[in-house]
Order: structure tokens, then sequence, then C-alpha cells
């Protein structure tokens, strides 16, 4: 009897999860896709967003999340690269790591503070898209190490004695063998990050801006999506329309740009020609 | 490649050392002191008194974690106990997408839908109820998985002496399974915790920000994140300072609470291998 209480209690905790869930989901894809359209995407915003599209918006977002990646990519892989392969000394590979997790720890507002001194004024970038990616960079780059780390680090040692036995450089050994074996790591690492850098609001208030004009150029000031959906909600009487416009919009490029991703590296490891 | 390690603990420093850096002329004289003694928040005054704002973050954390915990733990609970095959991965896969929900759609949502119900018991709405209750939403993925992973590592054999001395299902799982992972469950807990103190945008936009202590669970408050995201866009001279304490001080308490989480993980793991 009490057992079937309890199980009972489960269920329902479990379907008001589910129906919360569904409630949120449902709610941004009803609200949003009555606002949705192609004119929505390929036009600017008009009176402070109220009406009119979010082409300038998506082209920022877009900006600041290639700068952050740009940057974050190829640092990120070399530093797991390293931590995992190339440091001897145990001791400093253990700080280094403690050191990331700390980073991994920041809440992303002091990011956004930490940004705002450093990019915007001591670098003198002021409030700009460089500013916004740079930031976002120093972000999510210590989790995307340390998935990465993870990665490479749990491909079996037998792996790397063949390879090195076979006479293969230490070089090849990494780029053919480990990175190939490291690679769903390696994506969970990105697709946390893209997801993490789109979704990002508090960092960038105060280091990429608000303007809603198209960007010339990556010093211009601009307003990235989930910006522009705070602004929308917060600052804007009448902007809730277009504001579920822009959250449909911002969770479909999550999506997409995980699937990219996805895709891309796949497609990488597939050309580089390597057997799993 | 040595190199790169010297880039992180760089940014460290660098993170840490502008933090300083821009509040050094509040730290330097000691007037930051004054945070926890005086009582207005009056910073174009000189007065910051953010004993309030600190009060609403933490009441904010605890609020949400109340919420969160019990259902975070009967989802765990489900999918170890309950669920198989495709009813399991796609309860999973459903915990993921929420966890992949922005931040800023959860508080979207919340002022729109939760905060007009709210308000029809007691306005304005925007309260620490309606935070506390977007929050929960926000780390429940996470408690629910971590609890998950720790209820999945209890020893088998534990469970089967369980059963063995024919204990009820419920019993198995409330005296035995969970007891048994509670140093995971509270890492999660300490986990969440810290992602709850830290976010911004949730607190921002459904929690009032008016700069009082929590009276009531419908009472507006303002948290610290929302404090640095509301004012850092004017805030000049000892203002701007007072926003990097507040900005250094919540680094400092989400960095003891993951030092506890990963201490808490470690000792569970040691346990569950002897």
């Amino acid at each position: 009897m009490i057992d079937r209480a309890f199980s009972l209690g489960i269920y329902a905790i479990i379907a008001l999860v589910i129906a919360t869930f569904g409630w949120i989901i449902g709610d941004v894809i009803i609200k949003g896709i009555s606002v949705v359209s192609w004119e929505f995407l390929i036009s600017e915003p008009e009176d402070a967003g109220r009406a009119g599209g979010i082409a300038p918006i998506l082209v920022s977002t877009l900006y600041v999340l290639i700068i952050a990646l740009v940057i974050a990519l190829p640092l990120g892989i070399s530093a797991a690269i390293w931590l995992a392969e190339f440091s001897q000394n145990q001791s400093h590979t253990l700080h280094v790591g403690i050191i990331l997790d700390v980073l991994a720890g920041v809440p992303s507002i002091v990011y956004g503070l930490f940004g705002n001194a450093f990019f915007c004024i001591y670098l003198g970038l002021g409030y700009s898209l460089l500013s916004g990616g740079l930031t976002l960079a120093c972000m999510i780059l210590p989790v995307f190490i340390r998935t990465c780390e993870s990665g490479i680090r749990s491909v079996q040692s037998d792996w790397r004695l063949g390879g090195l036995a076979l006479g293969m450089r230490r070089s090849v050994v990494i780029w053919k063998i480990l990175l190939p074996a490291a690679q769903p790591a390696i994506i969970a690492g990105l697709i946390l990050s893209i997801g993490r850098a789109t979704a990002e609001t508090a960092a960038l208030l105060f280091t990429s801006g608000y303007v809603d004009r198209m960007p010339e150029s990556i010093f211009d000031s601009a307003r990235v999506l989930a910006v522009h959906i705070y602004d929308l909600t917060m600052n804007v009487t009448g902007g809730d329309e277009t504001a579920y416009g822009s959250a449909l919009i911002l969770i479909v490029l999550i999506i997409l740009l995980n699937t990219l991703a996805q895709g891309f590296i796949d497609s990488w490891f597939k050309r580089s020609g390597h057997y799993r | 490649m040595g190199a790169l390690s010297f880039v992180c603990a760089a940014l460290l420093c660098l993170i840490l050392g502008f933090l300083l850096y821009e509040s050094w002329s509040l730290v330097a004289d000691g007037r930051w002191l004054s945070f926890f003694s005086q009582t207005g928040w009056y910073p174009l005054e000189g007065l910051f008194g953010m004993t309030p704002m600190i009060f609403a973050s933490l009441v904010l954390t605890f609020g949400s974690l109340v919420i969160a915990l019990p259902v975070g733990l009967a989802c765990a609970i489900f999918l170890e106990f309950y669920a198989k095959g495709w009813v399991k991965k796609s309860f999973q896969s459903l915990l993921n997408l929420l966890a992949g929900i922005p931040s800023v759609v959860l508080g979207l949502w919340g002022l729109t839908e939760l905060v007009p119900l709210i308000g029809q018991i007691k306005a304005p709405g925007t309260s620490v109820l309606a935070g506390a209750v977007v929050l929960s939403l926000m780390i429940l993925p996470t408690l629910a998985l971590t609890s998950y992973a720790a209820l999945t590592s209890v020893d088998r054999s534990i469970l089967a002496g369980a059963q063995a001395l024919g204990l009820t299902q419920k019993t198995q799982i409330l005296a035995i399974a969970v007891p048994a992972a509670r140093s995971g469950i509270m890492s999660g807990v300490l986990l969440a915790s810290a992602r709850a103190l830290g976010e911004t945008m949730v607190v921002l936009m459904v929690a009032g920000n008016v700069v009082q202590m929590p009276s009531s669970l419908f009472a507006p408050v303002r948290a610290l994140t929302a404090n640095i995201a509301l004012e850092m866009a004017y805030a000049l001279g000892g203002h701007r300072a007072s926003l990097y304490v507040s900005g250094l001080l919540l680094t400092i308490i989400v960095w003891i609470l993951a030092y506890l989480a990963s201490y808490l993980f470690n000792k569970g793991r040691t346990v569950s291998h002897d």
C-alpha cells in the first residue's frame, strides 16, 4: 500500500516535470511561430524591436560566436593535448587542472565584469563585437579544455604504444590516432561551448553592448540574440511577441549549430582518413 | 606547448587581478566593510549596504534548492528504479533538452507566464517565489543527472541484500539506496547551488529588482548578480568599484561551493570503491 503511494508520488512528479517542460517549449513554439517568417529574419528591427526583424542581431550573434570559437578551439585543443600527453610533471598537470576547474566555476556575469575592465577599457577595444567574442572565449575555454583532455586521456595506451612501435612520429600519433579516437569528447566539448556561448547574456551586456544596427566591423558595438530577448522583455513595453519570436530562433539556432558542428567534425576526421 | 598552461594560469591571474584592480579603491581603505554594516543601497551618496542583496541571493538559491531537490531526486529514482528502455532514454534526453534551454528564455517564460499567475495571488508577481521556481527549473537537470549517476554507482550487492530481506521497494530506495548515494547527491546539490547563485538573467527578469530584505515569498527582491547587470552601465568611481567587489564576493562563494562539491564527489568515489 505504502509502496503503491510512493510509486504514484514518483510518477506524479515525473508527470509534473514533463508538463512544465511542455508548457515552456509549447509556449515558445506557439507564440514564436506566429512572429517568425522569412521577413522577420532578413529585416531590421523597427520601433525599438516591437516590429520589424532581427537581421542585424543574427549577424552580430554569429560574429561574436565565430570570434569566440576561432580563439577558443585551437587554444583549447592544443592545451588539452599538452595536458594529456606532453606534461611530464604530474603536480604541474594537477595544478593546471585545478586552475581550469576554478575558472569554470566563475559566474558568467563576473566574466562580463572582467571583459569590461580588460578588453573594453584596458585594451581600449570599447563596447564591441571583438570584446564580446574575447570575453566569451575566456568563458568557454576551461570547460572545453577539460572535456577534450579527458577524451584524449581515456584513449587506450595500447593505441599510443602501437603507433609509436610502428615508427610513427609523435605528432602523427596525435593527429591520426589520438584526436580521432577522442572525437566524441571533442564534439561534446564543442557542443557544450556553442550552447553556452550562444545563450550567454550576462557576460555580453557590458562587453558587446546594446546597439541594434547592422555591425560594419568587429570593432562596432552590437546586440546579440540573447541580449535582444532580454531587452525586449524588460525594457520595451509590448515587446513580448517579438521576444518570443527571437527566443524560438535562438533555440533553433543552437540546435542547428550543434548539428553543423557534429557534421563538420565528422567529415573533417573522415577526410583525414583514420580507422575506428 | 608548455606555454599553453601558462596561458590558463595567466587568464586566472588576469581575471582576479582586474577584479581586484577595479575594486581596489574600496578595498584599500577598508570601506568595503561598510557593505555589511550600512543598511541602505544609495551608491550615489556613498552608501553601499549590500546585506539585503546578499540575503536575497542566498534566499533565492535556497528556495530553488528546496523545490528542485525533491523533484530532482524523484527524477533520479524514476530513471534508476522505474524507467526502462525507450522511456528511460527519452526522459534522459528531455532532461538534457531542459538543461539546454537558454536562461534568458526561461526568464522570458517566467515573466510572461508565471509572474502573472503569482500576481493574481499577490501583486506584483515578480517575487522571491517566481525567482526560486524559475531557478529551480534551471538547476533541475543538473540535480537529477548527478543524483542519477550517484544512484547508479551504489554497490549492487547492498541493493540485492535489501531485496533479500524482503524490504518494500520504498524502503529499499529511501532507506538504502539514497543514503548510500548521499555524497554524490550532496556534490550535485552544491554544484547546483553554485550555478543558482551565479545566475544573472533569471533573477534579473523575474525576482523584481527592489533592494530590500526578503520579508515574504511574495516580496520583490534584487540579487547581487542582478544588481551588477542593472547598474554596471552607468556606474562610476566608488559605485563601479562596489560592483566589482560584489563580483569578487560572488566568485569566492561559488568557488567554495565548487570545492566542497569536488571534495564530496571524490570522497563518494573512494567509499563506493572500498
